[in-house]
This record gives C-alpha cells, structure tokens and sequence, in this order.
C-alpha cells in the first residue's frame, strides 16, 4: 500500500502522456459502454412495456382456474369460487373474477374467433388496460351492461360501428350453442392491433344468463405492486383457496411473457460481453503499445530497486483508470440519453414487426440502475483480466535487457 | 573496509557463432570510499563488471560480494531490495522517468523504500541545492538540459546515502564542459558523503578524476593504477 501513491501518480501521467491515443480510447470505452447501456435500457423498455401491457390485458399478477382449464379453456371448467367471494388483504391491490370463453363473432357482413370476456367493470377498472374515458362510445356501466365493447380493429374486419348489433356464439357447459345479440356501444383501443382484434367484453351477468352458467366463473385475476414481485401475493392467494382450484403467478399463465423476461437477462449480459470483447482489442493492443514504448523506463525502475509486482501494480492501475474513465463518461452518456428520450421513440415504420412480439409502436427506453452496474462490473472485472497479459509482460523483463533496449 | 568484492568472475555472450568473453575469470577489490574509474574501449566488459556488481546481471560463474553481502546467489526480489537499499545507479541515457519532475525523479527510489514524505522531500530539495539545480526542481527532464538530467540522476543515486555509486559511462552525452562539471560534482559527493564510486568509462580525461583506475580488455583486467600515488 505504501507504494500505492508513486504507482497511481506514475500510472495517471502515463495515462495522459500520449493524449490522442488515450482520447481515442476514451472515447471507444465510453461509446462502448453507452451502447451497452442504452441498448439495454431500450430493450429493456420494450420487453418491460410487453410484459406490462401483456400483464393488463388479461393475467394480471396470479390468476385462479379450474385445474383443467388451462388444458381446456370452456365454460366445462368453471372455477369453483362465487363471483360473490371477496379477497382482502394489502397484498392485493385490485382483483376482479371474469368469465372467458372462446366464441364467435358475427356482425351482417363478417365473423371472427375471439375470447369473451364477462367482466365486472367496476372491478376490472383497477385491472384493464382499456382507459375507459377513452374508449370510443362509452365503456361497459356494470355487470349487467347488455352492450358489447370491441377493439377498432375488429370493428373494421366485421365492418361494424357503435350502435350496430353483432352476435356473440359460444357453448354452454352441456356443449350446446348459447347465442346472443350485442349492441356495440364501445370500441377500445389497444398498444396491438392483434389485441384490438382478440377481445370483447360484456357484462358478467349478462353472459353468465348467455351460457346458462349460474354465478359461476372461469377465472378470478389478482393484481400486486409490482410484476416482477409476485411471491407475497401468490402466497397470500394460495392461503385463501382450497386444493379444488388451481393458481397461478402470470408467467405461469403466460409463458411467453415469463420466458421475454429470462431471455431479457440473458440478452443484457450477452450483448454486454460482446460489446466488451470488442473493446478489449483496443484496450490490449492500447496497454501494449504503452508497455512497448516505455521498457526502458521500466528497465530503469526495475534497475533502481522496484520490483516486478510493482511494475505489473502499475500498468493495471493505468489500465483500471482508464476503463473508469470511460465508464463514467459512458455511463453519464447514457443517462442522459435515456433522459432526453423519455417521451418515447417513434418506430411506427417498423410497427408491424414489433407487433409481432407484441411490442408498441413508441418505445420507452428504462434506465435499470442494475444494467449500469452490471455493465461496470463486467468492464472493470474483463478489462482487469485483459490487461494482465500485457501488465505481465512489463513486470518479467530483465532490467538490464530493458535498458539496453533501443528506443 | 570492503566495498566491493569479485571472485574469479566469468560471463560468456553468445553473438551469432561466437561465444564472447565478456568477464575472464576476473578478480577485484575495491574498499569503501574509494573513487574508481573501469576503462576499457567498447566491448572490453567494463559495464558487464558493473551490471555484474549492480545485481542486475548474473555471472555465469565466480562470487560478487557488495558491502560484505555475497549478491551473485540471490534471489530477483532479494536483488531488487539490494539495489534499493544500498547501490545508487547512474546510466548514460534514459536515466529520469520522464512523466516526473526533478524533485519527483529524486525522491523516487526513498518512496519506493517507503521514506515518509516530509523526510523525502526535504532531502530531496537539500540535495538539489548541493548538485545546483534547486530552481529546477518542479521541472520534468525533457525540459532539462542533457546535463542537467544527468546532475538530477546522481542526485537520485546519492540521495538515500548508497555505499555503492555505480556510473555507467554517465558523461558520454555530455560536452567536455559539462562532463567535467560533473565529474567535479562526483568527485565532490565522494568526499563529502563518503560513498563509494565507480565510474565505467573510455573517456580518459574521465579518467583523471579518479583515484584508483582500473583498466580492463577483453574481459580482464590488464592493469590496477593507485592514481592518488601518482
């Protein structure tokens, strides 16, 4: 430690002795670094508003079904809790019990398969992703609402608009059609048009009356604080049910969304250490050519008593200070771009593509304060292992050879 | 008192087919506080004697002994902390790490032997005094003077009081005025501070400095002058 100051002063002049070479790579570690970030921050956005959006369309947080619903999603496998049983603990922040079933859609031109949903729109509005001040017409008014609301894509494919009466086909638990007419009083709109196109929602009561069903329910959906937390509430839910029902956290439900946010993980530490590798050239051949210019110096301080571990000591400290450098400057880059793009970015000239995925049409870049620390972490730790093959290399040559050498 | 102390010393140089004597079976004494000058033209094995005596090379077979301390056995580690503590090297060229200052060059090897900074810096700033260069001292080398930096390095190599000075033909850049201003330099610090030095040289004006002149060829040493007799 006592050797620790000459070591930093020797190894931050050092540094700066050639001011364009280690501008330059100033500027690759920050660049670098920011597209580690930045890259991962719109990713990370993406998947986030995905999973969000995947989220409140329908899982919520934990759902509870018939344990044969998820094989066999019909009125057969009702859920055995009342529409009338109430959950209340802090855990929960909003929970609403639905009927969905499979049907079809008809309006006097067009059909369509979709999923029906019998909601209570009381409680589905802490739930829903549909803004109901902004559905166009009116959204439904209570559990007994006799009106159906459709996204305006579908609207468009069944060539249908408010006012209009669609009829709604499905099958009772006896298998035997249950059919009735809607009159379309709402159409919502959706970040996909795939999801626009997928649901329609009408009152609770009334479908249960449609498919001859009782009280009954296919699925009762609990939503938490935060998606990526689930445990307390899956297990206050699971304290509150018996054996005959089944439940389930929303990756369970939506494997898709749950395997999005592994592969995220895997992605971030992936396109960091490529970026990394990329850099690591730069940084090796940078320290390189820095041991290469000055072995006589180092021959010199070896000849007048310093040992190799001290050489070594500090060629990886001229390398620590510039990749901290550059981090800084990479990581403030960062910042400050996702910053400046918190309105969003507009990628509707690929939309259709991100649709796909079930992305939006504006991506939200999010800053994770673990991506930014990660990204450090794998830097600082493969910067220090890179740049001990050239540190070694300065610390084994002879003295004597090194000063003899011509500059 | 011994200084230095050589034992049928041999170093063998392979350059292409041949095998060159640097060191034949050399044998030397040298006592503390003596000012010695080893001339030899190029080639002749002065600075492989001194590398030799410095621990920074190795022979291939015979004894050095600096200070009482047989040093041709040990260790690197043991080498280097032998030529922190008690040898002080002057090189022809490249003798100042360039990134620091004079003061920052002088104090470099009492930080490497962890000397506290107030100590260090006030021999350092009372050494410059004595070799001149006292306004000089926030001044990195390549604003210096070939001499200047010259003066600088044997401030370093005299300033933690070495019993061994070690000078490898450390006026051979310089102008025969400087050249002699700092063999006057030398030869002054040797009386004042009672350290023993030796200077590899081919220059012989050089050689009248010294009080004790060794003459080496080929390798060995063809003739030992007591110059204080003459």
């Amino acid at each position: 430690m006592r050797l620790f100051g000459v070591l930093f002063r020797l190894a931050w002049r050092n540094l700066w002795r050639n001011h364009r070479r280690t501008t330059i790579m100033l500027c690759a570690i920050a660049v670098g670094v920011w597209a580690m970030i930045f890259m991962t921050a719109l990713t990370r956005g993406m998947v986030d508003q995905m999973i969000i959006e995947g989220i409140r369309t329908l899982p919520g947080h934990v759902q509870i079904h018939n344990p044969k619903f998820l094989d066999d999603p019909s009125i057969s496998n009702p859920v055995s809790i009342s529409a009338q049983q109430s959950f209340d603990d802090p855990e929960i922040v909003a929970w609403s019990s639905r009927v969905k079933v499979p049907a079809v859609i008809s309006s006097e031109r067009e059909s369509r398969g979709i999923t029906l949903l019998g909601i209570d729109p009381v409680a589905e509005r802490h739930i829903s992703f549909i803004k109901y001040d902004e559905v166009d017409g009116r959204f439904l008014v209570d559990s007994d609402d006799k009106g159906i609301v459709i996204g305006a894509k579908l609207a468009n494919i069944l060539e249908t608009e408010i006012g209009k009466r669609v009829v709604i086909m499905s099958q009772d638990p006896d298998n035997d059609i249950a059919d009735r007419g809607f009159r379309v009083v709402g159409l919502y709109t959706a970040s996909t048009g795939a999801v626009e196109e997928a649901y329609a929602f009408v009152g609770r009561a009334t479908v249960q009356k449609m498919l001859r069903i009782g009280n009954q329910t296919t699925e009762v959906v609990f939503v938490g604080d935060d998606y990526r937390d689930v445990e307390a509430l899956y297990e206050v839910i699971l304290d509150a049910v018996d054996d005959s029902v089944s439940v389930q956290r929303w990756y369970e439900t939506n494997t898709y969304l749950g395997s999005m946010l592994n592969v995220m993980d895997g992605f971030v530490v992936v396109w960091i250490i490529v970026i990394f590798l990329a850099l690591s050239f730069g940084l090796v051949n940078t320290l390189m050519m820095a041991v290469f210019e000055r072995v006589r110096e180092i021959g010199l301080m070896l000849a007048l008593g310093m040992k190799p571990g001290s050489i070594l000591g500090q060629i990886l400290i001229e390398s620590m200070l510039l990749l901290l450098i550059g981090l800084v400057a990479g990581n403030m880059l960062a910042w400050a771009t996702v910053m400046s793009l918190q309105g969003g970015i507009d990628v509707s000239v690929v939309a259709e593509g991100l649709e796909m995925f079930g992305a939006a049409s504006v991506l939200y870049p999010k800053l994770n304060v673990d991506d930014m620390i990660l990204a450090s972490k794998v830097v600082l730790v493969l910067g220090f292992l890179a740049s001990l093959s050239p540190a070694w290399r300065a610390s084994r040559y002879k003295p004597v050879e090194a000063l003899a050498k011509v500059g | 008192m011994s200084a230095v102390r050589c034992v049928d010393l041999c170093k063998t140089y392979r350059q292409g087919d041949q095998d060159i004597k640097a060191l034949d079976h050399v044998n030397l004494e040298i006592t503390s506080g003596d000012f010695v000058c080893l001339s030899a033209p190029s080639g002749g094995g002065k600075t492989t004697l001194l590398n030799a005596i410095g621990g920074l090379d190795t022979p291939d077979s015979g004894e050095v002994y600096v200070a009482g301390q047989r040093i041709d056995n040990l260790s690197k580690s043991d080498l280097a902390d032998l030529r922190l503590r008690k040898i002080g090297f002057v090189f022809q060229a490249y003798n100042l790490i360039p990134v620091l200052t004079a003061r920052e060059n002088i104090e470099f090897v009492m930080q490497v032997q962890g000397v506290p900074a107030s100590e260090r810096r006030e021999k350092s700033l009372a050494i410059l005094h004595e070799v001149g260069l006292e306004t000089l001292e926030d001044r990195r080398p390549a604003k210096m003077s070939g001499g200047q930096q010259q003066r600088v390095a044997v401030a370093r190599a005299i300033v933690s009081r070495p019993e061994l000075v070690l000078a490898d033909e450390p006026t051979a850049n310089l102008d025969s005025k400087t050249a002699g201003e700092l063999m006057e330099l030398f030869t002054a610090l040797n009386e004042r501070h009672n350290s023993t030095f030796i200077i590899a040289t081919h220059d012989q004006h050089i050689m009248t400095y010294a009080k004790r002149l060794i003459r080496m060829l080929d390798g060995r040493i063809v003739e030992d002058i007591d110059q204080r007799a003459a």
